[in-house]
């Protein structure tokens, strides 16, 4: 025997459900008076907001190619600079007026999310070496016990991409792509498949 | 605030053993909808170490009260009336303060306010089902509702939720995000309900149960109910494997 480490575990993760959007984006559920906005909602950047202004639109796919239409999509990313807006940001002040959290439910119709952002600049990897631009996403959806972790990168950005820490370690090369957002003009379209050929590449994070 | 230091350090390896694997054939949904390829591990670099964090300014004077937040002036959400409240704890056992918390839940009927529910049960023009807080610098939270009922749901041809509220967590890591759902202690649906099978440790469902809290009780109003929440530890110590030069 040995002394115990007295560690707790993690609360185990339970899908979110149907209702979802109830608890997390109210008045898009059509339950207005509660809450003034739904919380992450509406542009990310504002006019005084550093950076290149962007829209990130995509969808999330099931195993037959159907979108999901219940599905909230959360992202966090860094400034025009490369740093977080978060108190475990020890590098330096963010940009004020960028908070770098959002969040976006599904259209009901068609399940598009939409996000008004800006392009992010290069974080450092734990080694000191920069990683390229990209953005952190999770995703639940009734059907999804655990919410899944991935990341959009820039199709734009081909040489960052290439000595990427984490994108070079991606064994299979072809799923790479299923990582990288096209940009289209002010639009970068990130689409994500749950399963299937071009299954995302997610991650243990 | 405490002058505590913000943390910087990676998240402890999640268990995902502990967690509901991704497919569960038990629960229908998941079949069509979970990752068949494995993850790639991905130890915490900054964008997964910080996180947002949400300031008191976001929340309204009712947001923990689902009894009125929904009412009409005068007016309560009709059902068992009861407390909940707990610590958002780290797998450390350290409060985590100022953790946003968001719950959403079913009337006292087992109906959701919502366009999608078909349930017969009766809304409550009274009952929004949906409040929110921060934690206190030990991690404490506490709310206000009435019991949600069981409901039945489409998966199999006689599939009932036991009573449960919802949860979304945030810590201060974006690694730390979850969303889990509370269960009642006694409840005798929980052991047969396909969304509680999905988690295969039975310690694992036992830590979502909340326990009668008796102590805790405002005697002639509401009966308590205690429930723990814990999220991911951190590494105690930064000793970064950088290679010389870097
Ligand atoms: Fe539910």
């Amino acid at each position: 025997m040995a002394q115990s480490l007295n560690y707790l575990k993690e609360s185990a993760s339970q899908t979110a459900g149907p209702y979802v959007h109830i608890g997390c984006t109210p008045n898009f559920a059509g339950i207005t008076g509660v809450y003034e906005d739904d919380l992450g909602s509406g542009p990310m950047a504002t006019e005084k907001t550093r950076g290149e202004r962007i829209t990130i639109r995509g969808f999330v796919y099931d195993g037959t190619g159907t979108a999901l239409k219940d599905a909230v999509i959360e992202i966090w990313q860094a400034d025009a600079d490369g740093l977080y807006n978060s108190p475990s940001e020890t590098r330096g002040a963010a940009d004020p007026n960028f908070f770098g959290w959002a969040r976006c439910p599904g259209d009901m119709a068609t399940g598009e999310f939409v996000f008004e952002t800006i392009k992010p600049g290069r974080v450092p990897f734990r080694d000191g070496r920069p990683m390229a631009p990209h953005v952190s996403f999770w995703i639940v959806a009734r059907g999804i016990n655990i919410g899944l972790n991935t990341r959009m990168y820039f199709s734009d950005e081909d040489a960052a991409n290439a000595e990427d820490p984490i994108l070079s370690r991606i064994e299979h090369r072809m799923r790479v792509p299923t990582l990288i957002g096209k940009r289209e003009g002010d639009t970068v379209r990130f689409d994500i498949h749950l399963q299937g050929e071009n299954e995302t590449v997610f991650f243990d994070v | 605030m405490r002058n505590t230091p913000p943390e910087t350090t990676p998240f402890f390896a999640r268990d995902r053993a502990w967690h509901p694997p991704a497919l569960t054939p038990g629960y229908k949904t998941s079949i069509l909808r979970s990752p068949q390829r494995a993850l790639i591990s991905l130890e915490g670099t900054r964008s997964e170490i910080t996180g947002p964090v949400f300031g008191h300014n976001i929340l309204g004077e009712f947001d923990n009260d689902l009894i009125v937040n929904y009412a009409k002036p005068g007016e309560m959400a009709i059902g068992e009336r009861i407390l909940v409240h707990g610590r958002v704890l780290d797998e450390r056992g350290r409060g985590v303060a100022g953790a946003l918390v968001e719950f959403w839940q079913a009337n006292a009927g087992g109906r959701y306010r919502h366009k999608k529910e078909s349930y017969l049960a009766a809304l409550d023009p009274n009952f929004g089902g949906f409040g929110r807080t921060i934690t206190d610098e030990e991690g404490n939270y506490v709310f206000r509702t009435i019991r949600p009922g069981a409901y039945p749901w489409p998966n199999g041809v006689n599939d009932w939720r036991p009573a449960h509220i919802h949860f979304s967590v945030f810590g201060h890591g974006f690694a730390q995000r979850l969303i889990t759902q509370m269960y009642f202690e006694g409840d005798p649906m929980i052991w047969i309900c396909p969304i509680v099978k999905t988690i295969p440790d039975e310690d694992a469902v036992k830590g979502l149960i909340a326990a009668l809290d008796m102590n805790n009780n405002i005697p002639h109003d509401m009966r308590a109910y205690k429930f723990d929440i814990v999220l991911r530890g951190r590494r105690s110590t930064l000793f970064e494997n950088r290679k010389e030069g870097n």
